[in-house]
């Protein structure tokens, strides 16, 4: 009874015996199918089919519909890829990433060096910048909303300026000059530094010591050398995933501005703009689909650009 | 001076920022003003949210900015509580149940999908396992849009189904789970089945009992992403009933029917779960961030 199944060769070899064989390759049989199959049809059928579903509705006009009859061909597709709507949602979401991933990365890895070179206090200190992941982007964007940015008085940001005599600033409403991305960088920041800070620093423990021992050794200085030609090389890896992660949230960017400043002209990235086109007063779920697809497609192609610039997975 | 010899150096090698010269005090006092700003920075919006919670209308909204309410407005809490206008309960509730079922579900089909993949030997476990990481290709936010289409076809818009179902096969999840089994002792399982175990005993009796640090990292993990998570249950929770507290704070963030102070209210009671979890786990939590995060 012990023989239920083990390795391929415990089944050949029970073979030459019959019958165990025979009850052995089915048990594993049932078993794999056991372990794996609920998950694997789940899988097909909330991950698959829906894609496959959105790739046909996709052709057709579909609007206010998930059966729809009438074939458009690509016809979707060049309404979106020509929909200066669409198109500004990309410039949008260009210009967040250019203030966004630069700024993440540096102070993510600036928190990380401060908190591992600090000796006293250094859980309190981690706690701290690790905090805020506790905390939603809604949340998040009620409390800068309503109580830092809100544009009046009472706002935070506004007492702050105007102890040094500066007016008030309606910050998510004025366009030009564009205040409001301060809002909207500044809540990302307090929200997700904190989880890029954690694998920096987990980045740091890993790099053995005996190099630091070595430099100080050789009579590198404290400080900037160390950092340039020892720590900082040796977080390659880390590096590289910290900005992949970071530019990829930032295309699926929705919360903070659907809640920060809702489906505005000027500050609308790409979900945002789909999440109006599909779900909104009319849903056009054959555009819909179609912006979805070409921005899967986009952040696929980036992703991969960038791993191959980077040299992801290769052996360190 | 150019010297690189270590005769020079005196002493043993100290490990970095260990000096005691001028410039290396100069360094100590800088890194800690910048721990002490940036902590304060990272606690205002904490402050903000209990401060506001606790004031009256009237102490939110003077001109004047003041660092504590007037007096400590407890009577807030039941305040939101027994406001007809705002389901908070419900909402609360909703989430409650989508974190927990969410969750439970998700790491009780990942787990076993993993180890199947990582142990039982089969002629499919390949595809299977190419399928799971093909989903890690796309974009986890613009499958809202195929999702929603088939859920509302399915008939589950505005129900706890659609919530929480269409979230439980994480393809990620699987895959973290094969290759920590992947690196479980072998020498374990082995025992077991020496003593007669099949798969599915050894599975529940010897290798989750094992496992229990790496579960509670990614349940900690998942349960945050499920509580906080936005953009789902907004497409989902069309009507107020099936609304999640993310949804419901979002709704009246922008609504007029509600005071400045009960809506910070609902907001600090929407995080003091997750606080909790994050003083008494965040062991877990950290080792979930990394887990997930170097390896996605």
């Amino acid at each position: 009874m012990s023989t239920v199944a083990e390795s391929s060769a415990a089944e050949s070899r029970a073979s030459a015996a019959g019958r165990p064989a025979r009850k052995g390759i089915r048990g594993t049989n049932l078993a794999f199918w056991i372990f794996v199959g609920p998950f694997t049809l789940g899988l097909l059928i909330f991950a698959y089919v829906p894609i496959v579903w959105s790739l046909f509705l996709s052709f057709f006009d579909a609007r206010n519909t998930v059966t729809p009859t009438d074939f458009v061909g690509l016809q979707n597709y060049v309404d979106m890829l020509t929909d200066p709507d669409f198109l500004s949602s990309m410039v949008t979401f260009t210009v967040f990433a250019i203030f966004i991933v630069p700024l993440t990365f540096a102070l993510s890895l600036a928190l990380a060096l401060l908190v591992n070179q600090v000796r006293v206090a250094r859980a309190f200190f981690r706690s701290v910048f690790f905090l805020p992941t506790a905390c939603s982007y809604v949340v998040a964007s009620l409390i800068w909303k309503l109580s830092i940015f809100n544009g009046v008085r009472f706002g935070l940001a506004n007492t702050v300026l105007g102890w040094f005599g500066i007016e008030n600033i309606a910050w998510l409403s004025t366009v030009d000059p564009p205040w409001y991305w301060i809002p909207l960088v500044t809540v990302r920041l307090w929200l997700q530094l904190g989880f890029y800070m954690i694998l920096f620093i987990a980045g740091l423990q890993r790099i053995p010591t005996e190099l630091y021992e070595a430099a100080y050794v050789d009579g590198a200085k404290p400080g900037w050398q160390i950092f340039r030609f020892i720590t900082f090389p040796q977080l390659r890896a880390t590096s590289v995933a910290v900005l992949i992660l970071n530019l990829i949230a930032a295309y699926q960017a929705f919360d903070e501005f659907y809640n920060l400043v809702g489906n505005v002209n000027y500050a609308r990235p790409p979900l945002v703009y789909l999440y109006g086109v599909s779900l909104g007063s009319i849903q056009d779920l054959g555009r819909g689909s179609a912006g979805a697809l070409i921005l899967a497609v986009i952040i696929m192609i980036v992703t991969l650009v960038q791993s191959r610039i980077f040299g992801f997975g290769k052996a360190e | 001076m150019a010297t690189t010899t270590p005769e020079r150096t005196t002493g043993t090698p100290r490990p970095i920022g260990h000096q005691t010269s001028p410039i290396g005090v100069a360094g100590a006092i800088a890194r800690w003003v910048a721990l002490t700003i940036g902590t304060l920075l990272f606690l205002v919006p904490f402050y903000l949210v209990v401060r506001n919670a606790l004031s009256s209308e009237a102490d939110i909204t003077a001109p004047e900015w003041t660092l504590f309410p007037s007096r400590l407005h407890w009577e807030n809490v039941g305040e939101l509580f027994s406001d007809q206008e705002v389901p908070m309960a419900r909402a609360l509730w909703n989430s409650a149940v989508v974190g927990v079922l969410g969750t439970t579900g998700q790491l009780l089909l990942a787990s076993m999908a993993g180890y199947g993949l990582a142990r039982i030997p089969h002629r499919h476990a390949n595809k299977v396992f190419y399928l799971i990481v093909a989903t890690l290709m796309i974009p986890s936010a613009v499958t809202f849009i195929p999702s929603f289409v088939l859920v509302s076809s399915l008939g589950w818009v505005s129900s706890l189904r659609g919530l929480i179902i269409p979230g439980l096969f994480s393809g990620f999840a699987a895959f973290l789970f094969r290759q920590y089994f992947l690196n479980f002792p072998r020498e374990l399982e082995e025992a077991a089945r020496v003593d007669g175990l099949g798969y599915w005993r050894t599975f529940w009796l010897i290798v989750v009992p094992n496992s229990l640090p790496f579960f509670a990292a990614l349940a900690a993990i998942t349960f945050i992403g499920n509580w906080n998570s936005f953009l789902w249950p907004l497409v989902i929770g069309q009507d107020s009933s099936s609304w999640t507290v993310q949804v419901a704070l979002s709704t009246f963030i922008t609504a007029q029917t509600i005071n400045i102070h009960e809506l910070f209210m609902a907001a600090a009671v929407s995080i003091l779960p997750l606080v909790l979890i994050f003083v008494f786990l965040q062991r877990y939590l950290v080792r979930g961030v990394t887990e997930t995060g170097i390896k996605g």
